[in-house]
């Protein structure tokens, strides 16, 4: 598990007599954790088991938080279900009655599990189908309203014993071994932790991992990469609800007895106080924070209604503190600054690629047969785009085929990037028909465009700032690819794994950043995170390019070099349309051009036409007299 | 259930609708301009309506050593930016720190009013900064942070004023003494003239709102700055003054809906989190954005918790809170491509 190295790996001075790597100290830990529990005392020991509960929890939500850009108040409810679902199929004679014996005694806290989780994954789709392709609000604020609704409903239920709650919950039997103590119960709470993270880490780092960071940087970049942003914003949502179910299976059967206290709203903020103060995008964040807030709740219920001189629950006010100054002063958390703190003894692994490409022989990656020379590949007939009573497009018809270089130019506010929107299914058009390798395109997302072959880059530039070059041009070629989120966590795509940083290394190199692929997309200058973008859209091997402003920022020799890779790619077959406002390096490459003025097409042809075309240089220079439209010529 | 039971169960929705109705403007108000998604809105209730307890018992309500502890501390950060190098707006600083705080401290350790009018002013005077002040404290220094981060920095401000609700109230709810005992029989219905009070003020309120927004230059710079911050401020609206205002409308807002229910229901310490929540639900039937749907919406949710409160009293909570499933689903049918976020 190395899950910190990440952010060492951005932040690591060169300097300094590295000791060790985040490998081997997560392994001393648990190794130092495995050999001291059986001498710890039985309050430490017990602590220890409700940090690992809190922190299976808090982990749920790093990957929501942190990692996913959403964010959940309600998990404590989760937790809830999954206690209740265990304690009631243990004791109730109902649930004896279904089951009919089927089910011998030993098994029944299996069965729960099985429940709590089948009601925890059918819950948690419905609410995130519901919220998630709304704003990133709507979902936080749901989970308050139904985490104060499922605790109410825990302690109204009768059949759930109301506010006294499920007594006589029994222990888990393994094998014959009565897991009845919390010595015994939390050596399974830390190994179910320690395999969670094992299995979060491993998602992360893969092809689905790269697709979920992605959901946090805007979803329109993801959504062009052919990443169902929506369902993996459920999955996520729902895999954060299932670890919180587990928690509280095990918690039930630590604790012996449900009641609904501890599924309340104000646990369920607690939760994620864990996640935000440990650090949002780190897992190990999760086991910090629980540690820290669980350590300082017991100690505040201590100290505070001494010196209060009342008792209540005002560690909440210190919680609350702790969190704004958090928030404002360390944004990413605690455990980024206690690895920065670390990085002079803590050697980042070396990239991981090349050794993971040797061990597995790489997997082929879905090939796209490209289109003849000269067939049609996109084409908008007539399609206008109106914002209430203001015509943006106006009924503008336009073609691509295989093997051209379209460019599509015109002053500012011409409507360029709004007919770009609607050819890469970023917006629907008011009327008029796009097409995409002959398929109506009408109504369809962005992903759906991805899939036939468009490849795109965005005029303000959408990379992962923090992640490396080779991840973000990886993602590109998400669609290549189809291992899924358990295959990830298991480990079993290595092989695709390797194919696809592979293909991302090649089109790196042959865009020419070879020399910085391994470096956060961040610390790029602006020009080459344009070119970031455009291997990242070759990484998906399209037949159709759009390209905004490709050459915006670029030095002179850079603008040469990318002259020569369009043309290259040009020769190879593709269809790339440009938008672009540079009028040398549209006219020395492009095959046609289309001229837009006020949302209206005023010209399209070769190069050397729509030069000579009055109306252009009218709209460009702004009612040329004749003069110098003589002199244009 | 017969008509009768049925029109004063309506009657009841429509009161309780007209808080929840406050609530929802505040929190649009507040998340239009600021982006802040305004969960501590409650406690403005409960604050509100305990201090005003405490005056009509002849006690200092605790909420003027919270006020002026928050205006000392944001003295003390306004001092700390300006020697820092950061432009202070003093003229607001020294109106939020100082003049208000102290107006409050005279009105209630010097003046200690006994009448009515007295007392509730004296109430709004101690409310009204706390919002300003705790939006410098809390939201400004994140002003550039998500509305995501935004929400949580609410959470967490929700817990430490609840927190200090009870520290401050204790555990016992109070009442306050009705603004009229009248009571009237409207066609065999009894209506009480504290209903009336509350449906009135809040149509009051609703009504000055709509001319501050549509009439008044402040309220449209206001808006303005919820349409378009960068706009706003290239045409010259000082958007930093406009979360100070949107937060003292808000607090405003809380404190006189706390007074407006403190007479018909005993207000805890932790009630005003249920009825900012509520408020919530309404708003998000307006996609918090809309001031007149979410009017609706807090009339809706008032008949809804009505009549739940009659047919499955323990379930009133649960089916209100349950409300803001289908209206989400609702809102969802209307978006078909995917909404960035900001």
């Amino acid at each position: 598990m190395s899950s910190p190295s990440n952010n060492i790996a951005v932040n690591a001075p060169p300097a300094g007599k590295p000791l060790v790597t985040p490998r081997q100290l997560t392994l001393v830990f648990v190794v130092a954790l495995a050999l001291a529990w059986g001498f710890l005392p039985e309050f430490t020991v017990s602590v220890l088991s409700n940090i690992g509960l809190y922190a299976l929890v808090a982990a749920g939500l790093v990957m929501l938080t942190g990692v996913g850009g959403m964010t959940s108040f309600g998990q404590a409810a989760f937790v809830g279900m999954g206690a209740y679902a265990t304690a009631w199929i243990c004791t109730s004679p109902t649930a004896a009655a279904w089951l009919g014996g089927a089910v011998s005694p030993a098994l029944l806290p299996w069965a729960g599990l099985a429940l709590g989780l089948v009601f925890t994954f059918a819950l948690a789709w419905a609410l995130g189908a519901v919220t998630l392709k709304l704003q990133g609000h709507y979902l936080p604020l749901c989970t308050i309203a139904w985490g104060l609704s499922l605790y109410y409903l825990f302690g109204n239920m009768e059949f759930l014993g109301g506010q006294t709650g499920i007594t006589g919950v029994p222990p888990l039997v393994v094998a014959g071994v009565s897991l009845a103590t919390p010595r015994a119960l939390g050596v399974v709470i830390w190994g179910v932790l320690l395999l969670a993270l094992w299995a979060m880490h491993n998602l992360l780092d893969s092809r689905e991992g790269r697709a979920i960071r992605a959901l946090k940087g805007g979803r329109l970049m993801a959504e062009s990469m052919g990443v169902d942003t929506a369902r993996h914003r459920i999955k996520l949502f729902v895999l954060a609800a299932l670890l919180a179910a587990l928690s509280g299976w095990l918690y039930a059967h630590l604790q012996r007895f449900v009641n609904p206290t501890p599924f309340n709203l104000n646990i369920g903020i607690e939760l994620l106080f864990m996640a935000v103060v440990g650090g949002a995008g780190h897992l190990w964040g999760a086991v910090l924070g629980a540690a820290l807030i669980t350590l300082l709740k017991e100690k505040l219920q201590d100290v505070l209604p001494a010196l209060l001189g009342t008792s209540g629950n005002f560690e909440v006010i210190v919680f609350g503190l702790l969190m704004l100054f958090v928030l404002q002063r360390f944004a990413d958390g605690l455990w980024p600054t206690l690895s920065r703190l670390a990085s002079r003894w803590v050697r980042n692994e070396a990239p991981k690629a090349a050794p993971a490409a040797s061990k597995a022989a790489p997997a082929q990656l879905a090939q796209r047969s490209l289109p003849a020379s000269g067939e049609l590949l996109l084409e908008a007939s007539d399609v206008s785009k109106r914002f209430g009573g203001l015509v943006a497009n106006n009924a503008i018809s336009m073609t691509l085929k295989a093997g051209e270089i379209h460019a599509l130019i015109g002053p500012n506010g011409a409507g360029k990037s709004t007919f770009f929107n609607m050819i890469s299914g970023v917006d629907d058009p008011s009327s008029g028909v796009v097409r995409l390798s002959g398929q109506s395109m009408a109504t369809k997302p962005s992903r759906a465009f991805a899939a036939l072959g468009l490849g795109r880059t965005f005029q303000h530039v959408r990379l992962l700032g923090q992640r490396s070059v080779v991840v973000n041009v990886a993602l590109g070629a998400h669609l290549r690819a189809k291992r899924g989120w358990l295959a990830a966590m298991l480990r079993l795509d290595r092989a695709e794994e390797a194919a696809l940083m592979a293909e991302a290394r090649r089109q790196i190199e042959r865009c020419g950043l070879g020399a910085h692929a391994d470096t956060p997309a961040a610390s790029l200058s602006l020009g080459q995170q344009r070119v970031v973008e455009i291997a990242r859209a070759l990484a998906g091997q399209p037949s159709v390019l759009l390209l905004d402003e490709p050459a915006a920022g670029l030095r002179h020799l850079e603008k040469r070099a990318l002259s020569v890779l369009l043309s290259q790619l040009r020769a190879e077959g593709l269809g790339i349309l440009v938008v672009e406002h540079d009028m040398e390096f549209v006219m020395n490459l492009a095959d046609r051009i289309t001229v837009l003025e006020f949302g209206t097409v005023i010209a399209t042809g070769t190069p050397a036409e729509v030069q000579a075309n009055p109306r252009v240089l009218e709209a460009y220079l702004g009612g040329a007299d004749d003069e110098l439209l003589e002199d244009a010529r | 259930m017969d008509l009768q039971i049925a029109l004063l169960l309506g009657q009841d929705g429509i009161v309780n609708g007209a808080v929840y109705g406050l609530m929802a403007l505040a929190l649009v108000l507040v998340f239009s301009v600021t982006r802040v998604i305004f969960i501590p809105q409650g406690e403005f209730v409960a604050f509100g309506a305990l201090s005003m307890a405490m005056l009509q018992a002849g006690r200092v309500p605790a909420t003027l050593w919270l006020l002026l502890a928050l205006a000392v501390t944001v003295l003390i950060v306004e001092f700390w930016r300006w020697k820092r190098g950061a432009v202070v707006d003093w003229a607001s600083a020294l109106a939020w720190c100082v003049v208000l705080p102290l107006a409050a401290a005279a009105l209630v350790l010097l003046l200690k009013p006994t009448s009515m009018a007295g007392q509730t002013l004296t109430t709004l005077v101690l409310i009204t900064p706390l919002g300003p002040l705790l939006y410098r404290l809390a939201y400004r220094p994140l002003a550039d942070a998500n509305v995501l981060m935004l929400l949580i920095v609410s959470v967490a401000l929700h817990g430490v004023l609840v927190g200090l609700g009870l520290l401050f109230f204790g555990a016992e709810g109070s009442r306050t003494t009705a603004f009229s005992d009248a009571r009237f029989d409207i066609g065999g219905i009894p209506v009480s003239g504290q209903s009336l009070v509350v449906v009135g003020v809040t149509l009051l309120l609703v009504i000055a709102m709509f001319l501050f927004f549509g009439r008044s230059m402040v309220g449209k710079a206001l808006r303005a700055t919820a349409i378009n911050r960068v706009g706003a401020r290239l045409s010259g609206i000082p958007t930093e003054l406009s979360g100070d205002l949107s937060f003292a409308l808000a607090a405003l807002i809380g404190a006189v809906s706390g007074l407006l229910i403190a007479p018909l229901t005993t207000v805890y310490y932790d009630t005003g989190f249920l009825i900012g929540l509520k408020g919530f639900v309404a708003a998000i039937v307006g996609g918090l954005a809309s001031y007149p749907l979410a009017l609706v919406g807090a009339l809706l949710v008032g008949q809804l918790e009505a009549f739940a409160s009659f047919w499955a009293s323990p379930f009133k909570e649960v089916l209100v809170f349950t409300l803001i499933i289908p209206v989400l689903w609702w809102r969802s049918l209307r978006s078909h491509h995917v909404e960035d976020e900001e």
